[in-house]
């Protein structure tokens, strides 16, 4: 654990799918997308109609009715009246449907994609989460996510509507004039051109879009977790500096990508410009040579702008989609970063209870990048033995601990308990079995009642506090004046460092498991305190196997065995009483650890 | 909140729009005038074609031929007008763009700001994940109507001349047509009034999501040695169902609002025709009348709509902002006085006196405390685990104020001090070691001006160099977010170089070495001994020389380096003295530090002395 990895697993951003790729892997992901898209098409190509539809109604009504020869047609113009209401009615009518129709599914399927990215990045390696920030992570599941609702429900359907009203302008328009209809065509190829490489463009700047906003949310949140550090070195400043200028890059990357969208979008109303002017043109060359008339060429003109408004909502959408694109490339990216640590599900083994019997066989381990931290360790811990690791800082104890508890894979070797390899073992049975009890247990923002069951889901009050019993901690419980209702706060930051290591060990306890591991799950708590828990964990260990990282000789001299590790090899091991006559690296360490609890002051 | 859903979310959206109007006005002009520029060239665009029909296309079609210029000067007609307009389209969506943008940053900062001015317990109050919510989604919702607005603003004026007209050509067909606007209120009434509690929920449902996905990812660790992935994803999922379900509502309510919008227009055509016919038979009226007044009523129904865009974006929008002004109206942060230390050049006094300190529910931490510790002097604090000593720390490092006594340094009292006066003369390094998300030069420096030299003398101190230099960039490797790419005892070190390369007067470790292994820790201590221990390895003068030290500790090897002992027990000092007095005098201060040695007594063993310079050297074995 003494390497970082600035070169370690990276979480896929996503960035290099392409538009249409996005949208068929985030289908895939949010099956839902796709529910009842045929009626939900019908209904929008029916309210596309009807918004034609009742102009046209209310054109014929002035013109031939209203205004026919020999005043008003009162017969006429009611029907063509009650036609009208008719049309607004199912107008709106199938966009009420096809709008909540979206909007359903939409959410629906978003939902699922955010529970899925949430579930997948407890499913990453904790190395990968540890190079992605912590604030871009969270991005990820909400920001991101809300990028892509707009472009569900106002975008991707009304595209598709668009094509279809664009191909049905341009038959009229042939019908027309094939000609005339070759010049528009002309006219907007430069903008059909263009879109792709303004699609290009838009899509690296929204992408770098996204990306600030994940860089300002690990800005914020950093000072924000650091609260004490900021205070207690006065470098709000500097702080303020770091967040202004992850603002300003978000908004700097905001504005250039929405300057290339409102220039793309723009070139749509230059080329109805260019059509516009080719169609009167062409159109009067035409017909000099007798091949249209007059009232043909103005009647063109009107429909090419039947042709021109789709196009530009096309094109609207297109560039508008980008945002939305790129978070959801950012979510997609999440969901397929690979989970290295591959849980082989129901096919896997289960183990049986009863004290695990622990291999390490040939073990190295590197972080990507890095030097091996454990070299070719190959080791057996026979079941029910109390082990205890010990080293110096940073000689690979901890990577040890994670390789036992199999929140990473090593580099070459094989971790077996029982015999078997632990990537064979099911997800949810080892966890069942081995429980690891960090250095410092995160609380969650809850009461302790709610924080220590967090060990066994089902523990009713009785269990809890009997477990604090078994560890000595029955005082401590009855002495918090809210006793199990007492909020812990944030990261369980009301309590102090000691009672959290204390929610830990209660914890494991609770959670009954056949492989122990100890990471240093005492080191902020006072000596007495220290020396209790540790004979109380003593029965904890009783009829399993443990292995305790101990920073405390006095772990060590308790252990059946000693094992230790020294610049990632293990170096010597056996009981206490024979490493501590023989000259070596535990000698040493065990010097140092009498040195500090003997009493300088009384002997002098 | 209550005070908003007093006044109507309508008035209050566009009092939203007007702070961001009046900020950024010129911004707002530009794009305002763009969406009128856009607005005016399409209908010129229409006047282009009237054009081209009567000078180009009649008289080519009358005379069977017609002139280059002619033809030319429609190209340049459509084309110019074309380009005008796309000029337009810039402006207006650029515009609204950068007025957005400038907004969010603006209100950004501001609360960023707040976050870095509100004191602890504000902090301990709000957590993490909606702090980054108000600073993201509300910041973004409060903006929103932004994007619609110069177009709202452009397509008025067009209302305005529509109207105009049609009073023009017929009052009673007029006034029956503009009873659509008081239907377009009524409609928006409507709207908002569903809309808005469920925005209000939403917001908050954002914030909450959020929550649950920072703490969850924020304790991955636990999450994964528990196995307890399922019930996070549970706990998740409720959030987001429930934000998804309230959407899917408000969606709903969306999807009724904007065909209304659209559909009104229409209607009111439909009811100018039908008094329309009646009057032109009762001849009250000419026909020509009724086609103006029905035409003029379809032209607005594009203005209408795009009113309805901005209005749609409102009760979302005034949620953000309340959200975000409740973070700026916080209060609570700490008043600064404008004191500042008479002696900087050599160690700190601290004074503690009648100082009392209880949590938020009323838990006594500290009960009337009183301490001093002359300068150059150093005192251990030792007490069990939850006695109070953390509690001390912050109140040294005045992270919070204490409810009554004083913490004074120097004669001064801390509340006196000028902002950021108190960090250059104090140092505390905290139990549990925060690493920031830069290179291991700026977690050590901060911002501070310390050369290279400085930091490496810190980090030796500390006994970081030796990992620090194995890092791949040494100096400049980045360390992850929170540093958890380092283990705990390599961020404690780092933490305690960070103190020491400020060269504190008062340096107060706050068990600031539990996580490092005892040979480490002695090493510590040996560059931390001032006055020299048994070998005098004092070639390290981090600390100034006569720096004041306030030590939590529990090793006796620490404590015993402490001039005198501060033995806290239930948030009261129980006893004070000398280590040996102490453990004379004061049985449950022995208990509590000869815990180790009576769980397995060293009887055999002569307790020291010892060499804390060279420990580890394997010749103090002992058989």
């Amino acid at each position: 654990m003494s390497t970082v990895s600035p070169s370690g697993t990276r979480m896929d951003t996503g960035e290099d799918i392409a538009a249409l790729e996005t949208i068929r892997r985030g289908i895939r992901f949010s099956p839902e997308l796709t529910e009842g898209f045929r009626t939900t098409l019908l209904l929008a190509v029916l309210a596309a109609v009807g918004q034609v539809v009742v102009p046209v109604a209310v054109q014929q009504t002035l013109d031939h009715g209203l205004g026919a020869a020999g005043g008003p047609d009162v017969r006429f113009t009611v029907l063509m009246g009650l036609a009208a209401a008719a049309a607004i009615a199912v107008t709106g009518v199938a966009s009420y449907l096809m709008t909540s129709r979206l909007f359903s599914t939409s959410e629906r399927g978003l939902a699922t994609l955010r529970t899925k990215a949430f579930r997948h990045v407890h499913d990453l390696p904790l190395l990968t989460q540890n190079t992605e920030r912590r604030g871009a992570l969270v991005a990820r599941v909400t920001s991101d996510v809300d990028q892509v609702s707009q472009f569900l429900v106002f975008g991707g359907l009304l595209f598709i509507v668009s094509l279809g009203q664009m191909a049905v302008a341009t038959v009229v328009m042939a019908v027309y004039s094939w000609q005339l209809t070759v010049v528009v065509w002309v006219c907007f190829a430069p903008l059909f051109l263009s879109l792709r490489f303004f699609q290009r463009r838009l899509t690296a700047a929204y992408a770098t879009v996204r990306r600030q906003v994940g860089a300002m949310l690990s800005a914020i949140s950093e000072p924000v977790v650091g609260a004490a550090v900021v205070r207690s070195y006065a470098i709000e400043a500097r702080t303020q500096r770091r967040i202004d200028e992850a603002v300003a890059a978000h908004q700097a990357a905001s504005t250039r990508a929405q300057g290339l969208t409102a220039f793309s979008f723009s070139l749509g109303g230059i080329s109805a410009g260019l059509a516009n002017a080719g169609v009167i043109v062409i159109g009067i060359q035409l017909g000099l040579a007798g091949e249209l008339t007059a009232g043909r060429i103005l009647a063109f003109a009107f429909l090419v702008t039947l042709f021109v408004g789709p196009v530009q909502m096309g094109t609207q959408i297109l560039t508008d989609a980008q945002n939305a694109l790129a978070g959801w490339r950012r979510v997609i990216g999440i969901l397929e970063t690979p989970a290295d640590l591959v849980d082989p599900g129901e096919t896997g083994h289960d183990l049986p209870r009863g004290p695990l019997d622990v291999r390490f066989e040939g073990v190295t381990f590197a972080y990507p990048g890095g030097p091996p931290v454990l070299h070719d360790v190959t080791l057996h811990l026979a079941a029910g033995t109390r082990v205890a690791i010990v080293g110096e800082t940073g000689s690979g104890k901890s990577t040890f601990a994670k390789l036992l508890t199999r929140l990473m894979d090593p580099s070459a070797g094989v971790v077996r308990l029982d015999g078997v390899d632990v990537r064979e073992i099911r997800g949810g049975a080892l966890r069942r079995s081995v429980v690891l009890v960090p250095q410092e247990g995160f609380l969650f923002d809850d009461t302790l009642r709610a924080n220590l069951r967090y060990g066994r889901l089902d523990a009713d009050d009785a269990a809890l506090e009997a477990a604090a019993a078994e560890l000595g901690l029955g005082d401590w419980l009855a002495g918090l004046p809210r006793g199990l209702d007492t909020r812990v706060g944030q990261r369980g930051e009301s309590l102090s460092a000691g009672e959290r290591q204390l929610v830990a060990l209660l914890r494991a306890q609770l959670a009954d498991p056949d492989l122990l591991v100890l990471d240093e799950a005492t080191s902020a708590v006072d000596p007495a305190l220290e020396m209790r828990l540790g004979r109380a964990l003593e029965q904890l260990m009783r009829g399993r196997t443990s292995v305790t990282i101990a920073h405390r000789l006095s772990t060590a001299e308790k252990a059946d065995e000693v094992v230790v590790v020294d610049g990632g090899r293990v170096v010597q091991r056996g009981p206490h009483a024979e490493l501590v006559a023989q000259p070596g690296v535990y000698a040493g360490l065990h010097a140092s650890w009498t040195a500090q609890h003997g009493d300088p002051a009384g002997s002098r | 909140m209550s005070r908003g859903r007093s006044r109507s979310t309508t008035r209050r959206g566009f009092a939203v729009l007007g702070v961001a109007i009046r900020r950024e006005r010129w911004v707002f002009a530009a794009s305002t005038l763009g969406s009128v520029l856009f607005g005016a060239l399409t209908v010129a665009d229409a006047w282009v074609l009237g054009w081209a029909t009567d000078h180009a296309i009649v008289p080519a079609f009358r005379d069977g031929e017609v002139g280059t210029g002619v033809l030319w000067t429609v190209v340049a007609l459509f084309v110019g007008v074309a380009m005008l307009r796309a000029v337009g389209i810039v402006a207006r969506r650029l515009g609204a763009g950068v007025m957005q943008y400038r907004m969010q940053a603006h209100d950004r900062r501001a609360v960023t700001r707040q976050y870095l001015a509100l004191p602890m317990a504000w902090h301990q109050r709000h957590p993490t994940g909606q702090l980054l919510s108000t600073a993201s989604s509300d910041v973004e919702a409060a903006w929103g109507p932004i994007a619609p607005l110069p177009m709202a603003v452009g397509t008025i004026a067009m209302m305005v001349i529509a109207v105009a007209q049609m009073l023009a050509a017929d009052v009673v067909m007029a006034v029956v047509g503009l009873l659509v606007f008081p239907a377009v209120v009524a409609t928006n009434l409507i709207y908002q009034h569903f809309t808005s509690p469920l925005m209000t929920r939403a917001q908050a449902l954002r914030g909450e999501v959020s929550e649950i996905a920072h703490e969850s990812f924020d304790g991955a660790m636990v999450v994964k040695t528990l196995g307890r992935e399922p019930e996070e994803t549970e706990r998740f999922a409720a959030k987001a169902l429930e934000l998804r379900d309230v959407n899917i509502r408000a969606g709903r309510i969306r999807a009724a609002f904007d065909p209304t919008l659209a559909a009104l227009p229409n209607l009111g055509v439909l009811v100018v025709l039908a008094v329309g016919v009646s009057r032109v038979l009762s001849g009250a009226t000419e026909p020509g009348d009724v086609v103006t007044v029905a035409y003029l009523l379809t032209i607005v129904s594009f203005p209408i709509r795009s009113l309805g865009w901005l209005l749609g974006e409102f009760p979302r929008s005034v949620v953000g902002f309340d959200r975000v002004r409740a973070v700026l109206g916080a209060t609570g942060e700490m008043a600064y006085g404008d004191r500042s230390f008479p002696h900087p050049d050599r160690g700190a006094r601290l004074e503690v006196a009648g100082l009392s300190y209880s949590h938020a529910d009323d838990q006594t931490l500290l009960r009337d405390l009183d301490l001093v510790v002359e300068p150059g002097r150093t005192v251990a604090l030792v007490g069990a685990t939850a006695s109070g000593k953390s509690t001390l720390t912050s109140l040294l490092a005045r992270l919070v104020d204490p409810d009554s006594g004083a913490v004074t340094v120097d004669g001064v009292d801390l509340r006196d001090l000028a902002r950021g006066e108190l960090a250059g003369t104090l140092a505390v390094v905290p139990q549990t070691a925060f690493v920031f998300d830069d290179t291991v030069r700026g977690n050590v420096a901060l911002g501070a001006a310390v050369s290279d030299e400085a930091v490496w003398h810190a980090l030796r101190t500390a006994q970081a160099d030796g990992f620090v230099a194995a890092l791949p960039d040494g100096l400049d490797t980045r360390l992850g977010e929170r540093g958890t790419s380092l283990s705990g005892g390599q961020r404690q070190r780092l933490a305690l170089a960070r103190a020491l390369v400020r060269r504190p007067r008062l340096l107060v470790l706050d068990d600031a070495t539990s996580a490092v292994d005892p040979e480490v820790e002695a090493r510590i201590l040996a560059a931390l001994r001032r006055d020299g221990g048994s070998d005098g390895t004092s070639d390290d003068e981090a600390a100034a020389p006569d720096t004041t030290l306030v030590v939590v500790a529990y090793r006796k090897a620490t404590i015993s380096l402490a001039d005198e002992v501060v033995f806290l027990a239930d948030g009261r000092i129980a006893d004070r003295g000398t280590h040996a007095a102490l453990l004379a005098r004061n049985p449950a201060y022995a208990r509590l530090v000869n815990a180790y040695e009576q769980e397995h007594p060293l009887s055999d063993e002569p307790a020291g002395p010892v060499t804390p310079g060279t420990p580890g050297t394997p010749e103090e074995a002992r058989p």
